[in-house]
Parts: structure tokens; sequence; C-alpha cells
């Protein structure tokens, strides 16, 4: 067959075709056009014609680039985001969570080890602190956490709007790290382990010093309510990048590429999980945390619930027979 | 002499020399992509830098009449905008922030289909290590080693980006009298004659003489005529208008 007649025979299927394709990549009744897969395949067969009887390359060019778009709207994976997003939350995420427990071991010991370690050491041995953290730190620290001074450099009477300002600030402070210390296991993991040690031994080293020279209680009553989310959620951004950097050191029997990718696409979802708790945890930190009027002891009570609670959701959520779906 | 260069007719086509991506989806069909290298992609880069910067400098001469409540939304602002920005754009505008889409560039995975969340949420997180140890050396080494330039992130979230297709113009076949090959034509041959006629308007007149005269020996005839002869060999093979 001519060419001239191969176009002129399927010329209107083609035009027919493009305005689908525009329809549906403005996002329009997606799921209402049921002839789109048989419309598809018979482009491509189209093509593969064309191609095989040595049609001109303005033929072949434009069909290849109506089949390209017709590729990316076919096979572009939509999901039920809202539906998806509750039974991670609920499953997915913890299940996730248990499944990884290696690296989630490895980082919670680097971490939390690097953190109690330091600040034990500090508490012994105070000049410590010094080695690690510039003076003027220090001192803002302390003028922070001062009991007689009494407003956490966020004084009771503040403002909503302030505890506004703070909750911004946790978020992007936050997040920020965690996506460093993930981001970071790419490097063979020494980018995460670099960054779990460091964040533990600074967070480390200012409890101990804290506590040491008797600033503990407003310290610990403030800290420990959002420090469940917090710190766990670096521990597991942790975990993920050492599961990034692992798959590079030993990717098994996949070229490292390929392994690579694999675990970057069950890391990522760890992310996602992580970003949740930060969230939940900078919104304690600015409207719970920050708050003076209950006790510490009904602080160090809220926090150890909550702590307890993440224990048990990483722990057992998810693991019944029907997990939500 | 042409006949042994030539390639038989279904022998596969030597491995190209551009750096052409080849895509095969379920329909058997390959659909070659076009990576895009390293200047043009730190190009789209610079805009989306520059871009960032007017949002981020707008919004915050905007929030700073607000005073508290706009340092909150200042520094959450200023979190989606340096970490979000990216992602955003790709997902939901079909691979193309305002930068790629100004170079005429856009992210899809690796299978040609449309880039997700995850994946662009990866390959820009990892953003990051590509920055080490200081502007994009890790992601310019990368990039420039691979063979369809990936940086570092690309490489873990399976993407690629590529130059976006425009759409093409009906190139016009310059009149002839149809004219039948005097030896049968292969493939290729007939490709690159059809070819030769639908570019003939984007070349100068010295050039397409010059690329005649060299068929002028095997389509026996004399040099001068080789232009309108080859033009009719491709008005045949094109059929009836």
């Amino acid at each position: 067959m001519k060419q001239s007649l191969f176009e002129s025979r399927h010329k209107a299927e083609w035009e027919q075709f493009a305005l689908m394709l525009d329809r549906l990549e403005r996002g329009k009744e997606a799921s209402r056009i049921a002839s789109f897969p048989k419309d598809y395949r018979r482009l491509c067969q189209h093509l593969a014609l064309a191609r095989e009887r040595g049609y001109s390359s303005f033929l072949v060019d434009s069909l290849q680039h109506q089949v390209l778009r017709g590729h990316q709207q076919f096979y572009r994976h939509r999901s039920q985001l809202g539906a998806n997003a509750l039974a991670f939350i609920l499953a997915g995420f913890p299940q996730l969570v248990r499944q990884q427990w290696r690296f989630v071991l490895a980082a919670g010991l680097m971490f939390f080890g690097s953190l109690i370690g330091m600040g034990l050491l500090v508490y012994l041995f105070p000049d410590l602190i010094y080695n690690l953290i510039p003076t003027e730190q220090v001192t803002e620290m302390q003028s922070m956490y001062d009991p007689v001074a009494g407003h956490l450099g966020r004084s009771a009477e503040r403002a909503a709007s302030e505890d506004w300002v703070m909750f911004g600030y946790y978020i992007m402070h936050n997040i920020g790290i965690a996506f460093q210390t993930f981001a970071g296991g790419l490097l063979f993991g020494l980018g995460s382990a670099f960054f779990l040690f460091f964040n533990g031994l600074t967070i480390g080293a200012v409890a101990g010093h804290l506590t040491h020279i008797g600033y503990g209680q407003t310290f610990w009553s403030f800290v420990i309510g959002h420090g469940a989310f917090e710190l766990s959620a670096i521990a597991l951004s942790g975990a993920a990048g050492l599961q990034l950097g692992w798959a590079l050191i030993a990717p098994g029997r996949l070229p490292r590429a390929e392994s690579l990718r694999v675990a970057a696409r069950k890391s990522v979802l760890l992310i996602c999980g992580v970003m949740l708790f930060l969230l939940i945890a900078a919104f304690i930190e600015a409207y719970w945390s920050s708050m003076t009027a209950p006790t510490p002891m009904t602080k160090y009570l809220v926090g150890a619930a909550l702590w307890l609670l993440v224990a048990v959701y990483l722990l057992f959520a998810g693991r019944t027979r029907h997990a939500p779906e | 002499m042409l006949e042994s260069t030539a390639l038989p007719r279904k022998a596969t086509l030597s491995p190209p020399l551009d750096t052409r991506y080849q895509v095969e989806t379920p329909e058997g069909i390959d659909l070659p992509l076009r990576p895009a290298g390293l200047m043009i992609r730190a190009l789209a880069f610079s805009i989306d830098l520059g871009l960032r910067g007017l949002i981020l400098g707008l919004l915050f001469t905007v929030l700073a009449f607000l005073g508290k409540l706009g340092a909150g939304l200042g520094s959450i602002l200023l979190f989606g905008v340096s970490w979000w920005y990216m992602v955003l754009f790709e997902v939901l505008n079909q691979g193309r922030s305002p930068g790629k889409q100004w170079m005429g560039l856009r992210v899809v995975q690796d299978d040609g289909t449309p880039v997700g969340w995850s994946a662009s949420l990866l390959r820009n997180l990892l953003r990051f290590v590509d920055l080490l140890p200081f502007g994009y050396f890790l992601g310019a080494i990368s990039c420039l080693q691979h063979p369809t330039f990936k940086r570092l992130g690309d490489l873990a979230a399976g993407t690629l980006v590529i130059y976006s297709e425009k759409p093409l113009t009906r190139p016009e076949l310059p009149e002839a009298q149809p004219r039948r090959p005097v030896f049968a034509l292969t493939l290729t041959e007939q490709r690159a004659i059809l070819g030769f006629a639908e570019r003939q308007g984007e070349l100068s007149g010295a050039r397409v003489q010059e690329l005649a005269t060299i068929l002028a020996q095997p389509l026996q005839v004399p040099a001068p005529r080789a232009v309108t002869e080859l033009n009719g060999i491709a008005r045949s093979l094109l059929g009836p208008a």
C-alpha cells in the first residue's frame, strides 16, 4: 500500500485519537473513554506497519509521538491516594518498619546509643560538652531552659501566634534533618550514619549538660512529649538511608543500580511515615510541650504515654490478619 | 555497490551513534526517547532556582507585614518551596517544572510512563546528595558518565529527563513526475530517499545537488538530473496525493 493511501485511510482515526489524548491529558472524564485501549493498540499496529513498509520519517515520527502520548496515558499508575494513605497509616507503615527491623535496629542503636552514651558522659564529665558544641550555643541553651527565668525562651503568656511561629520552624528544621539523614544513605550509608551519630551526640550532650547544671526539670518536661515522635522519626529516616546504602554495599543477586532502585522504592515509603511522625511532633512541640501550666509530673506522664503509643503502634499495628485495606 | 552496503530487509539496525533511549512497550513497539544532557538540565535548574528565589522574596515581603504569624507561615513556605516545589510541579504538570518546561524537558520513568509521587519525591530528596560536596559536583559527575545522563537521584528513583516531543509540521514534497527506481529499493534506502525529499526545503540548493550527485551513477542518470530523479522516486513511493 502506498503511503498516501495509508494516510488518507486512517487519517480520521488518528485525528480522533489525538482529540482523545488531549482530553485525557487535561484529566477530563478519564474513565469514560471506553474505546481508548482498543484505539491505542490499533495506533501501535499502524506505527509498526509504517515502519515495516518504510514510510517517510514524518509519518513514522508523528505516529511515534502519538503512541508515546498514548503510552503515557495508558500505563500511568493511578493510585487512590486517599484510601491508600489511610491503609498505609493504619497498617502499612508499621508493617514496613517491622519488615526492615534490621535497619531500624541498626539506626536506632547508632542514634539512641550515641545519644544516651554522650548524655551519660557529659553528665559525668561536664567539660566534654565544650569539645562538641561552641560555648555561645551552650550559653544560649542554658538561658533557654533556665528554670529561674521561667520562660523557656517560650513564655507562658506567649501568644498563639508565637506557637504558630515555632510550629513552622519545627516543621522546616526537623523534616529537613530527616531528609538529610535519609539522602546521606546514598553515600554507601555513610551519610546516614554520620547524621545519626552527629544528632545523637549533640542532643545527648545538651541533655547531659542541662541535667548536670540542674535544669533537668525544665528540659526533660519540655522534650519528653514530642521526643517520642521526633527522635523515633530521625532514627527511622536513618534506617531508610541505611537501607539505600546497604543496597549498594551488598546488592545480592541484582546489579547495583537495580538493587538501589528496589531499595529506594521501599525506603521512600518509610520517609512518608517519617514525615507524618514529624508533623505530629511539630504539632506537639509547638502546642503542648511549650505550655507551662501543666505540672512537670503531668508532662512526664503524657510523655511516657506518647512513647508507649509510638512503641505499641510500631510493634503491633497492622498485625491482625484482616488489616484495614 | 550500493546493494552491498545497504542492510538486508528486516535486519536489525546497528546501535545508533546518538543518545536515543529505546523503550519497548508491551505492544512490541520501540519508542525512542531523547535523554537531555547536563548543560540544558543545568539551565533548567537555574531557571527554577531563580523562580524559587523570586517566589520566596515576594512572599516574604508580603508576610513581613503579618508579623509573627507571617514568620511562622514563612518558615513553612520556605520548607515547602525548598523541598516540594519540584515534586509538585513534576507530578501535577506532567513531569515539567517551570524551568524544564521552558527548556522543553520533562521527567519520565525509565519505562516512559509519567513520573509518580514516590519516584518524584525520591529523586528530589536525593538531590541533597547530588549537591555534595559543592555545586552539584556528584550529580554532574554521575550525569556525565551515564549513557542516559542520570544523576544519582535519577538512578535511585528510576527516572529519566528527556526532551519533550514537539508537534511536527508536514513537510512539502517538491513537485516532480513520479518515477520508478531502476532497481528494487531496500527499506532503509526507501526511507533515505523519502527523507531527502522531505528535508529538501531545509537544505541549500547546492547541498541538495551535492547529495543527489552521489546517487547519480547507481540511478543511471546524468548528475544534473539526479535531484529530479530522486524527487520523482519519492513521489512514486508516497503515492498519488
